[in-house]
């Protein structure tokens, strides 16, 4: 691979890997914190208050970080993908602007106001400030995932003489059903990032012995909102993206599953290694034809493989893009069966007791993470060798004035740099969960 | 269109460095202005509810750059390169610089995050400065559009001049002293006692600075790039954008001896309004002026996107112009009048 490409592609790759970490944590608390905060505004409970209060401290530094991480996202469709911006900008322009007139916007105005403006805000006013940082970081999220939902599925445009694509309608991009569906599924993601943290951090609480009152709210909610959201994700959100790559990507549905050799009825592969040499998969274990089932709802359906497809149209990297896949399927089924287990327990008033299910929900923590993070792997690499789908390779669009040399200087700078701030990010994390949600003063 | 979407630009990119610029400015007489604790709790309190909000704009004046002319976004980041990372990383030191601070009361800590904060938006502002007078003074911009510019050559202004040059770097250091200005208003205004003292002295002191650097960058600017004065030859009415920088800079020091704390805010606010409004107003319609040959300038015209998109565009942004609006009215509004220390938070 030429090495400028190479090292444009490991650029955004790394700086928005980490930059994810944050806006699904962000994304996903802000709901759950509404949700704390009409309890406190129903009951006038003054725990739910406490409880509101002290997410919204674990907000305030996620959402420093996903700020300043998410600048050099915008940035760098300017600084190293260049030839791509001059490509698309006419039409991604749309909802990249659009992202910052209607989401950041109120986000951060209103974000002020819900850290610091309590003591000055009645109850209510203080509730709707808080429902207007949960609706600007939603809109974020639409916009966003709205581009990348053109890049994978390109809709409502047209080729202008100069090559660049235009747009032609505005109603396509913004209705564009890709988008729709992969918001579901990656917002619905972010809420299960949400919930598991907040059950985490609960269930630490029960199991330390401390600030228990808080620990319960915090298992409840996140445990109520697990069970929802690790069922929507499999069906319907993933179900449709599912059929969605089936239907227009057929070449990256064979890449995901590694499967080499079209076939009539073909399994459906849970553990395996992709051997690239032999065009198959080692030590496999499988369920017979339930790929044909999952694709096109009929056992003996055949599926295309690899074989169907040039070479020069498979995804680059198989064997990254096959585990990213099943990683996050794996995960996200493991979600569903610790969330029902816990659901059913909360149901009978046993979970608070459970204290193997409170370790369970506890050391679960990272796995939301890593499922998200599984989740976007298999949609980028997923649509490789393509930067928009069927219109760009990804080897045309980076900034070809900008030297391998120059982006290795910026790329450490930017390890260096969010090496510490993960640091940072960490140890201010650790201090808010160790002095609990008590010691949180409220803010004039 | 396009004209339209100029000015728009152009009005957004106004509408940062007035609101940002305060709370740069804030932040670079931060260690001299502010000596105490409390001191400078305040100065924190009273940019900590809409420092955020602030750089917005920056953003969001970038997302319309992007989506009105993605061709001159495409070729200006990818060559202002290594520049613009560097913006990043200092944006990113200044934002943890505020926020972090707060968060454990140990005066070790603090003051190392004082000094990052203080030192970060110092150097931002220098760097705001130069970046203006990089696109006036012109880049070596190739027949495909494209550049790539390093961050020094020679220091001369030539075809192939670098990022810093005696040019932009001038232009940095008006920023510095302009913003400074600027932010020291905005502290006196929202403060009591000592603060508010030294804060005005700053200001005082940096206004005679200011009027001279004001001169100086007219004539470097006239020297280095004269075809600036064409559209004020051609249009004469863009003659009144001079006129209220000079108006702006005498009701300045005339507000501040006054002690009128909002007033002189404002008319500090009107002066960066009318610099960077001039200086727009000259380029028009080029955008990015090149510095090898004359015809592979970009302009209005061959960087703009679609006219379809153009049109849809505008109906959202008045849309979202007007929220956004709203949202800073209200919310500066709630945070009004001087800085109490009371409660949590910074």
């Amino acid at each position: 691979m030429d090495s400028a490409l190479f090292l444009h592609r490991l650029h955004f790759a790394f700086t928005v890997t980490f930059h994810y970490l944050f806006p699904q944590l962000t994304m996903g608390l802000a709901p759950l914190i509404v949700v704390l905060k009409t309890l406190g505004l129903r009951t006038g409970e003054d725990v739910y208050n406490q409880a509101a209060r002290f997410w919204a401290r674990i907000f305030g530094i996620n959402f420093v970080l996903g700020v300043v991480t998410g600048i050099p996202m915008e940035f760098q469709f300017g600084t190293n993908w260049s030839h791509f911006s001059r490509f698309a900008g006419g039409v991604i322009g749309q909802t990249l602007g659009m992202e910052g007139m209607f989401a950041f916007f109120l986000e951060s105005a209103f974000l002020g106001l819900f850290l610091y403006g309590e003591g000055r805000l009645s109850p209510r006013a203080h509730w709707w400030s808080a429902v207007a940082v949960f609706v600007g970081s939603w809109l974020s999220g639409f916009f966003i995932v709205a581009t990348d939902a053109w890049m994978q599925h390109p809709v409502g445009y047209f080729r202008s003489p100069d090559g660049a694509v235009q747009l032609a309608s505005f109603w396509e991009l913004v209705l564009n059903p890709w988008a729709w569906w992969q918001y579901a599924h990656n917002m619905s993601g972010a809420v299960i990032t949400g919930a598991f943290v907040m059950a985490s951090v609960g269930a630490f609480y029960l199991l330390w012995g401390k600030f228990s009152e808080h620990g319960r709210i915090f298992v409840r909610v996140g445990v109520v909102a697990g069970c929802i959201f690790s069922i929507l994700q499999l069906f319907p959100t993933g179900d449709r993206q599912g059929v969605l790559v089936a239907q227009n990507q057929p070449v990256t549905l064979a890449g995901m599953e590694a499967l080499f050799q079209s076939q009539p009825g073909a399994p459906l592969v849970l553990i395996g290694q992709p051997d690239m040499d032999q065009r198959r998969i080692d030590n496999p274990v499988e369920v017979p034809k339930a790929l044909s089932f999952l694709t096109y709802r009929h056992w003996a359906a055949r599926v295309q493989g690899l074989d169907e497809f040039p070479e020069s149209l498979w995804p680059q990297n198989i064997p990254l893009l096959y585990y990213s896949y099943h990683i996050m399927v794996g995960l996200g089924t493991l979600f569903i069966a610790i969330m029902v287990t816990a659901a059913l327990l909360l149901r009978n008033g046993k979970l608070f007791q459970s204290r193997w299910m409170l370790w369970v929900l506890l050391l679960s923590l990272p796995f939301p993470y890593i499922a998200n993070t599984a989740g976007w792997m298999t949609a980028e690499l997923g649509r490789q060798p393509w930067l928009v789908y069927g219109l760009m390779r990804t080897a045309d669009g980076y900034s070809k004035t900008v030297s391998a040399g120059n982006g290795w200087f910026t790329l450490l700078g930017f390890m260096g740099m969010y090496t510490v701030l993960g640091i940072l990010f960490l140890f201010l994390i650790r201090r808010e969960i160790e002095h609990g949600p008590e010691a949180t003063a409220l803010a004039h | 269109m396009a004209t339209l979407w100029f000015m728009i630009v152009a009005a957004m990119l106004t509408a940062y460095v007035v609101l940002d610029g305060f709370d740069l400015g804030a932040g670079a007489i931060y260690l001299i202005a502010a000596r105490t604790h409390d001191e400078r709790r305040t100065i924190l309190r009273a940019i900590g509810p809409v420092w955020d909000g602030n750089e917005v704009w920056l953003l969001a004046a970038g997302g319309t750059l992007y989506f009105a002319f993605p061709q001159l976004y495409a070729s200006s980041f990818s060559g202002f390169y290594l520049p613009l990372m560097m913006v990043l990383w200092l944006l990113m030191l200044r934002a943890i610089g505020i926020e972090f601070r707060t968060h454990v009361e140990n005066p070790v800590w603090q003051g190392f995050f004082d000094v990052i904060f203080c030192g970060a938006s110092a150097v931002l502002a220098i760097f705001f400065g130069a970046a203006l007078a990089n696109v006036i003074r012109g880049v070596p911009l190739g027949p495909d559009g494209y550049f790539f510019e390093p961050l020094w050559t020679d220091f001369r202004v030539g075809p192939h001049p670098g990022v810093l040059d005696w040019y932009t770097v001038m232009a940095g250091v008006v920023a510095l002293v302009t913003l400074t200005a600027h932010g020291a208003l905005y502290v006196a205004l929202k403060s009591e006692g000592d603060l508010n003292q030294r804060a005005r002295r700053i200001a005082l002191i940096l206004w005679p600075v200011q009027l001279a650097l004001t001169a100086l960058s007219l004539a470097a600017t006239l020297y280095v790039r004269p075809q600036v004065l064409g559209n004020y030859r051609e249009y004469p009415v863009g003659l009144l954008l001079p006129l209220i920088v000079l108006g702006s800079l005498v009701a300045m020091i005339l507000t501040m001896r006054q002690r009128k704390e909002k007033a002189a805010f404002l008319s500090s606010s009107i002066y960066i309004i009318g610099m960077l409004g001039g200086a727009a107003f000259a380029l028009y319609p080029v955008v990015l002026p090149a510095s090898t040959d004359p015809s592979y300038s970009l302009t209005i015209s061959n960087t703009a996107a679609g006219a379809h998109g153009l049109a849809v565009g505008f109906t959202w942004w008045i849309l979202g112009t007007i929220l956004a609006i709203a949202y800073f009215v209200f919310v500066f509004r709630m945070f009004r009048g001087k800085v109490r220390l009371q409660g949590g938070g910074y």
